[in-house]
Formats: structure tokens, C-alpha cells, sequence
């Protein structure tokens, strides 16, 4: 399979996933194992001396060997993004950045304003930018514009796994932006989802949750890899178009039992 | 002088800097980074960066993330 291209750099896996939510820091370590994943998230937060969580990261950080994306989560001014994102490329020597500027709280709808003020700012600064947006082609095209070589549209809320909750919308971001890398983030719950957004000629799905509160999730990140190799290798297969009516795949030409009458012509 | 260290209230000596006051608050190694006021304040800044009283210093370190 062909590889996926981000801001110079070559994956093999399609699947990028996050790191909270999990059980344990072994079942998460074990399921990103399992999910193939090259790249994953993370995120910055206020800590004491005494708390351990910043060295247990970091160490895991280094034995995984994948591409860092830390996140701007939380953030919902141009101000604490820049901030947060100087602080995350320090600790992390990465200038990789998942940008999240949300705008509301109920949603975690991303504030597209914020996103592309954010956004240019952080390119001027060097920053790789892989911005969290919704589906709208303009505010899309305004992040291209600025200067983010990948986008990251939402199929449904954080957390939702409702899946893609607006195909047109999507749809029209895959034909519209043909050569940008569309990376779905956000809203997957089930494989089949992700399939089918690879299906739809998305070039990767994001996703924590659907493999973080599964009962098993180590399986549901196997499960999660297939799903997103499947839908890759249908889209490069190329899927039949829909029809109206019904079509036999089984040649009718020999059918037994079939006759045709002498003088009407008529079937009997 | 009084500042607050991710949202808490602490002592440090007046003119004291950023490198002093994590120094007493016992934040060692390299794992986490420092915003004074909002702003980012850059490793190499850490000796002469000095927060005025009152000021906001928010110490963050790596966690899991989505």
C-alpha cells in the first residue's frame, strides 16, 4: 500500500491514535502496539514535582519510536494555543502540533476564527500545523491558505462515535481539496466507520476513544488497523456504482426450468 | 514576594528567578516547561527571567492526550 505523506515524512499505517483514556498505561503502551500507529497524541498539563505522570510519558515516549503530535486540547484563544504549543515543542523537540482551538464546550466545536489566527501565527513560527476543524471548505481553504499542509475535519464531535455525521459536507472537502492529505479526526466509535472514511478517499482516520473505552482495546486497535487498511484498499480498488434496481450476479443465459412458448413467446 | 505556581500561591525571595524558584519548588530534569503571565519562557530563559510579585507561573509536564 502506498504511503501516506505528512509534511515530508512517509507512514506505513493510516491510523493515528491517542494515548488517554485507557485502563492502564500498559493496555494503552500494548494497544497502540496493536493498532500499527506511527503517530500518536498527547498533551501538556500542569503538574508538581512530586506528581509521576510527565516521566512516565516521557518514557514510554521514548521506547515508542513514533512521531509525537501534541495537542493545543483545552485551548480557546490564539494566545494559549502559541503558548502552549512553544511549551509542547520544548518538552517534546517536535514541531509537529494537532492544533485545537475550541469554541464551544458542550460540542468541542472547534472556533474557526481562533483556528486560523492560531494557525497562521504558528506557521510564521515554524509549526507543522495538523489543525482540528470542522468539515466547511471555506474555513478549510482558509487554513491551506495560511499555510497547514495537512487538515484534520471532524466527523462528529469528540468522544460522540457517532461517526460521519455529514457525508456531503465531507464528500465535497474530498473533492473539492484533492491533493491536501484529509485526515478524519474526531467522532469514530466503530472499524466500520473508519472504513468507510477511507472508502471515501480520506488518507487516514485519528481517533482515542473507539479503542480507549473498548471492553478489550487491545483487540478493538487490531480491529480499528484492519478496518483502516480495508477501506484504503477498496478505494484504491475502486467501488461499483450504486443502482436503483436489482442486477443478477449469477449469469441467467441456461437457466433449467425456463421455456418459452411457441406461439406467444411468453416464459411458462 | 507571592506568586501563583499553577494556580497556587507561593513564596519565593524578591528578584528571585524562574531557575531559582523551580529549584525550590523541586521541579528537576527536563520534562516539563514554563509560561510566566501566559507566555512561554524558554529553557535557556530560566536565569533571567525574574517574575514580579503577583505574577502567574504555570509549570506543565507530559500526559496521555487525544
Amino acid at each position: 500500500m502506498e504511503k501516506l505523506k505528512l509534511y515530508g515524512k512517509e507512514f506505513d499505517s493510516r491510523l493515528l491514535v491517542g494515548t488517554a483514556l485507557y485502563p492502564s498505561p500498559a493496555i494503552m503502551r500494548e494497544s497502540v502496539a496493536a493498532s500499527g500507529a506511527e503517530i500518536i497524541t498527547l498533551s501538556l498539563r500542569r503538574q508538581s514535582p512530586e506528581q509521576q505522570q510527565g516521566k512516565m510519558i516521557w518514557d514510554y515516549i521514548r521506547e515508542s519510536g513514533c512521531q509525537l503530535l501534541p495537542n493545543t486540547a483545552g485551548c480557546k484563544t490564539p494566545k494559549e494555543v502559541i503558548a502552549l504549543a512553544e511549551m509542547s515543542r520544548e518538552i517534546f523537540t517536535t514541531d509537529w502540533l494537532k492544533l485545537e482551538v475550541i469554541g464551544d464546550d458542550y460540542n468541542l466545536q472547534p472556533d474557526p476564527f481562533g483556528l486560523v489566527e492560531a494557525a497562521r501565527e504558528l506557521v510564521k513560527r515554524g509549526f507543522k500545523v495538523l489543525p482540528y476543524c470542522t468539515d466547511d471548505l471555506v474555513v478549510c481553504r482558509k487554513l491551506l491558505d495560511v499555510g497547514c499542509e495537512v487538515l484534520m475535519p471532524w466527523g462528529s464531535p469528540i468522544g460522540t462515535g457517532r461517526g460521519l455525521m455529514n457525508k456531503y459536507n465531507l464528500q465535497t472537502l474530498r473533492e473539492r481539496l484533492p491533493d491536501t492529505p484529509l485526515i478524519i479526526d474526531a467522532g469514530i466509535g466503530a472499524p466500520s466507520q473508519a472504513t468507510e472514511a477511507m472508502e471515501m478517499g480520506f488518507d487516514a482516520v485519528l481517533l482515542n476513544t473507539a479503542v480507549a473505552k473498548a471492553q478489550n482495546p487491545v483487540l478493538m486497535a487490531e480491529a480499528f488497523r484492519l478496518a483502516v487498511e480495508s477501506g484504503r484498499a477498496a478505494r484504491n480498488a475502486g467501488l461499483m456504482l450504486k443502482r436503483q434496481t436489482a442486477s443478477p450476479s449469477t449469469p441467467t443465459l441456461d437457466m433449467p426450468f425456463w421455456q418459452q412458448t411457441a406461439s406467444s413467446g411468453e416464459e411458462v | 514576594m507571592q506568586l501563583l505556581v499553577n494556580g497556587e500561591t507561593v513564596t519565593a525571595k524578591e528578584g528571585d528567578t524562574v531557575a531559582a524558584i523551580l529549584e525550590q519548588l523541586g521541579y528537576r530534569g527536563e520534562t516539563f516547561a514554563v509560561a510566566c503571565n501566559g507566555d512561554f519562557v524558554p529553557r535557556g530563559s530560566y536565569d533571567e527571567t525574574r517574575p514580579n510579585s503577583g505574577d502567574s507561573l504555570d509549570i506543565v509536564a507530559p500526559v496521555v492526550g487525544g
